[in-house]
């Protein structure tokens, strides 16, 4: 735990925790909703709106690519939904024509694009880079007190804390609604919460978190990060307060857990190099969803037979 | 135009022709199963499954090299993407019927843990040795580039054998699709075609993981059922039209990829059928979105017409605007709200066949004739002419409409 | 009203009244078919009223439509002479139990505490004296004892009862319930109808979505008769006629049925 761990490793480990706490937030009130896979069509047209940034801006600095891919988001779900109403399909085959059309579009443009140059990298971006985003100046603990060396910190970090801030402050304070609108839409509306805003706000939310994530994990594994540790946190208990909490705990352990794996695992099994780190959160996250699966107290739906699984 | 042309008409070289015929046929086995899966509401399920084959491609290039082998043989690597979607599968079924989790909680879970166990799988291929050319990540957006001639010709196989089997499966398939419940009572073991059903999926999924990759397969799946659903209301039909849509998307987007360089097939066949989607979408004759706005246009239209002119009657005042807007157009009130000769003309006539329809439930204690009524039909279309003279005979005489 | 010239003249304040529910011309379509066509309704205050009808007649809709839960093709909603949207801290709401997932993670008491939401805003802390009065709601339906129970775990009479202590949370003074007595048990069809009496009691106005004829002439003072268009409306005593019943459900009213109910009337 000494200077190499500073430098190599805790920028990569926190910038992890938070992009999977910033996804698992509303993550519990996607799950809730029975809308998970909005995070699926979310992440997977974060590719296309970072080619479209790139064309309109003709550089790949970090803002206008958020930008692009928030928009990206944005334009999903209002297709989704109008293609949902406009067309009475059902939801999950209206995501489905949405957002593979728009990754077409997104893997097209970047094919007639001349990318060589610069470094929109599809595999990258589906794949994530958590393990580049090292500390090069750091030295030891000691830098953390530095102002020259905190300056070289991976502007990434700084990026998903404050995006993990948003969403921590946007969920505290739209708890209420968040809850009564999840639970029963048409008393939330009596009462007259305006609950179409509040779950566009939600969707708009995720899609910030997923976007600010993506650079860290890669856009498919934001997936994980959205359904895994809240679908696990909801066997857990039946309280929403105590879920939220579970999620979070469940979020940073796969990111400390998937990230210490991949680095070291290899290493342990006599391997040399490391082996992906977003991967590796993906797997840790479904390694305890499954465990919560098989072993979470409130695992059945209540009325349904407590015959032991099998 | 011309390599385009020369692409469609499959003279453009002996892979670009298997390719072409290939996609087609996986284009038509993706569509018609497809439909299946959208009449169950199950459509992102193949997402789940698609993105559930990295892990098995990697398992089987790791297996083949540590075997000996070189691991780029397309039937092995096929096989190994089977055997983990099949296991994503399951895990779906197990999580949705075991726990309290819904169905797309269970499909968001197993698509992304799986993904990143491929991806881990992928950056442990890429520090073997032996795998620093695999060009596995073709798979992820697939790649007919460089495609070998055997790999066309298993691409060309796979499709004629989805469709063969989907043609095979077709009436039980529809059945469940269509009405599972009945299809139970009628002794199908629903389960079962449930599960056949999805390894048809499989399989086309499989199939198109080298020509449009594992993330742009779910399209093929989707985007032609819903487009189907369209054009017809029927059942076995949406199947055969997506077969339809799909395989044409697959031809033509093939053959356009053909012709040109940096126009990748996974994407040209995905935005193609995008296209022929959004066509549907907006034009298709009965459920397209501009012959549904002109009917609610009018619909709505004739709602107000009929309120503002039984408030004329009622001598209530009017204070939607639209309504008062409609009347206007029709010359039924004055700029200032005040009705006109015909306004009022309407307005009691419209009033009479309130009171008209109201004699006539009494007189025809038939829902059958009475229950016609939606406040919109005109009474002259449910009832005769001496009918309706009977009604005004028990009313007693029109009266005028705005004093006067 | 009409002026010597035919030009029809209108007070300034058009006769919306004071009444604790009026509906005007409000109209409701899936697709092209009408669900709730052109209704005109009247909710009297002091007095517990029924909106009654056959299946898919439009009851639920009319209520859910009023409230703006669905949205209206055309029509406009007045509560106590008010436009709804400015009347919404008067209003209380019971939904159909069915319309919510029961496996939600919260207790029973959370779900009471949601009726003050409305009060208590986004952010301020929920008082112990509100505490009090939402164990106190949960008191008045008789479950006082369930409140830290998980919702799934509860009989359907008993979400049934918790929907109610939520809507008397709200103490509005208006309250609008939708099926309240589908699919529960007999205790509990007595403990709500205990509570609503009271409510009338205290000059509340309440309007339910009511399918079971032969508790009309028991429980309610007024009937709203609707398929897809208005039928009827009054007084028990003079709206809740045979033949208003026979132009409601038409062929579907069962000679049976209306035996019972000259029965229940003691001719």
């Amino acid at each position: 735990m000494g200077a190499d761990f500073v430098q190599f490793s805790l920028t990569p480990l926190l910038i992890g925790v938070l992009a999977a706490i910033a996804c698992a937030l509303p993550g519990n009130f996607l799950i809730l909703r029975r809308q998970a896979l909005i995070g699926d069509a979310i992440s997977h047209v974060v590719l296309p709106g970072i080619v479209v940034a790139f064309i309109i801006t003709g550089t790949i600095s970090a803002i206008p690519m958020l930008i692009g891919a928030a928009g990206a988001a944005v334009v999903a779900v209002i297709l989704i939904e109008a293609v949902k109403r406009l067309g009475r399909i059902e939801p999950g085959a209206a995501m489905g024509v949405v957002f593979t059309s728009m990754f077409a579009g997104g893997v097209l443009i970047l094919e007639q694009t001349d990318t060589s140059k610069v470094h929109i990298d599809v595999e990258h971006a589906l794949m994530g880079n958590l393990e580049s985003l090292i500390w090069f100046r750091a030295e030891g603990w000691h830098s953390l007190l530095d102002p020259a060396a905190l300056a070289t910190l991976p502007h990434e970090l700084p990026r998903i804390a404050i995006v993990c801030a948003i969403v921590v402050v946007l969920t505290l304070v739209f708890w209420r609604w968040l809850k009564i609108a999840t639970f029963d839409e048409g008393f939330a509306q009596v009462l007259g919460i305006p609950v179409s805003a509040l779950g566009f706000g939600l969707v708009v939310t995720a899609a910030v978190a997923a976007v600010a994530a993506f650079d860290a994990v890669g856009s498919i594994i934001v997936i994980a990060m959205f359904i895994c540790p809240p679908a696990a946190a909801r066997l857990m208990t039946n309280s929403l307060e105590h879920q939220i909490w579970w999620s979070v705990a469940f979020a940073t352990l796969s990111a400390i857990l998937g990230y210490v794996f991949a680095g070291y695992g290899p290493l342990w099994l006599g391997a040399t190099n490391a082996v992906s780190a977003a991967g590796m959160i993906a797997t840790a996250s479904g390694i305890i969803l499954g465990l919560a699966c098989l072993f979470g107290p409130h695992r059945m739906r209540i009325g349904v037979g407590k015959e032991p699984l099998g | 135009m011309q390599p385009f042309l020369n692409a469609l008409l499959l003279q453009a070289g002996y892979n670009a022709t298997l390719v072409a015929v290939g996609a087609a046929l996986l284009g038509f086995a993706a569509g018609s199963s497809g439909a299946f899966l959208f009449l169950r509401k199950r459509a992102l399920v193949s997402d789940a499954v698609a993105h559930a084959t990295l892990p098995g491609v990697g398992i089987a290039f790791i297996l083949m090299v540590s075997l000996g082998g070189e691991g780029r043989s397309l039937i092995g690597l096929l096989l190994g993407s089977a055997v983990t979607a099949w296991i994503g599968l399951l895990l779906i079924e197990w999580i949705t019927r075991r726990t309290r989790l819904a169905e797309d909680a269970a499909i968001g879970a197993v698509l992304g843990v799986f993904f990143g166990v491929g991806i881990v799988l992928l950056t442990i291929i890429q520090s073997m040795s032996a795998g620093r050319q695999a060009g596995l990540e073709g798979f992820l957006l697939g790649s007919t580039a460089g495609m070998l001639f055997q790999d066309a010709v298993v691409i060309a196989v796979g499709g004629s054998l989805a469709v063969l089997a989907t043609w095979l499966m077709r009436r039980p398939m529809t059945l469940v699709a269509f009405d599972s419940e009945y299809a139970a009572a009628m002794g199908y073991d629903v389960r079962r075609i449930d599960l056949l059903m999805m390894g048809l999926v499989m399989a086309v999924t499989v199939i198109g993981l080298k020509l449009v990759g594992l993330i742009l397969i779910v399209a093929m799946l989707i985007i032609p059922a819903v487009t189907a659903r369209f054009w017809t209301e029927r059942s076995n039909r949406v199947i055969w039209i997506a077969g339809a849509v799909g395989g044409a998307s697959g031809y033509l987007g093939a053959a356009f990829s053909a012709s040109a360089p940096a126009l990748p097939t996974g994407p040209i066949i995905v935005l193609v059928a995008a296209g022929i989607f959004v066509l549907s979408l907006l034009f298709a004759p009965v459920r397209g979105v501009l012959a549904a706005v002109i009917r609610h246009r009018r619909f709505q239209a004739r709602v107000h017409r009929r309120q503002g002119l039984l408030s004329l009657a009622a001598q209530h005042p009017i204070r939607e605007a639209y309504t008062l807007r409609l009347l206007r157009r029709d010359g039924l009130v004055r700029a200032d709200g005040v009705p006109t000769q015909t306004g009022r003309a309407q307005a009691a006539k419209i009033a009479r066949d309130e009171r008209r329809w109201d004699v006539a439930r009494e007189v025809h204690q038939d829902v059958g004739l009475t229950g016609r009524y939606d406040g919109l039909t005109p009474i002259e279309d449910v009832f005769t002419a001496d009918e309706i003279a009977d009604f005004d005979r028990r009313l007693g005489p029109p009266a005028a409409v705005g004093g006067a | 009203m009409a002026a010597q010239d035919g030009r029809v003249t209108y007070p300034a304040v058009a006769s919306v009244s004071d009444a604790p529910l009026t509906v005007r011309g409000v109209t409701v379509s899936y697709g092209e078919k009408p669900a709730v066509f052109s209704v005109d309704a009247s909710f009297p205050a002091k007095a517990m009223s029924a909106i009654i009808g056959p299946n898919g007649a439009g009851k639920s809709t009319l209520l859910k439509a009023s409230l703006g839960v669905i949205p209206r093709l055309s029509g406009e909603v007045h509560v106590f002479g008010q436009p709804i949207e400015q009347a919404r801290d008067r209003i209380a709401y019971v939904p159909q139990r069915a319309s919510v997932d029961w496996d939600f993670p919260t207790t029973v008491v959370d779900v009471v505490q949601m009726g003050l939401y409305r009060k208590i805003g986004l952010l301020r802390r929920l008082s112990g004296q509100m505490k009090a009065w939402a164990l106190e709601c949960l008191d008045r339906v008789g479950m006082a004892d369930f409140a830290d129970r998980q919702i799934g775990q509860l009989s359907g009479g008993q979400q049934q009862r918790v929907f109610l202590a939520r809507a008397l949370a709200q103490d509005a003074d208006l309250y609008l319930l939708d099926e309240p007595f589908a699919g529960v048990d007999a205790a509990t069809e007595r403990a709500i109808i205990d509570v609503l009496e009271l409510l009338k009691a205290g000059g509340k106005a309440l309007v339910s979505v009511h399918h079971d004829l032969s508790t009309v002439r028991e429980y309610f003072d007024h009937v709203f008769l609707i398929n897809v268009r208005r039928i009827a409306e009054g007084p028990v005593e003079t709206a809740f006629t045979t033949e208003n019943l026979q132009a409601t459900y038409g062929g579907r009213l069962a000679a049976t049925h209306l035996d019972e109910l000259s029965l229940a009337r003691g001719v």
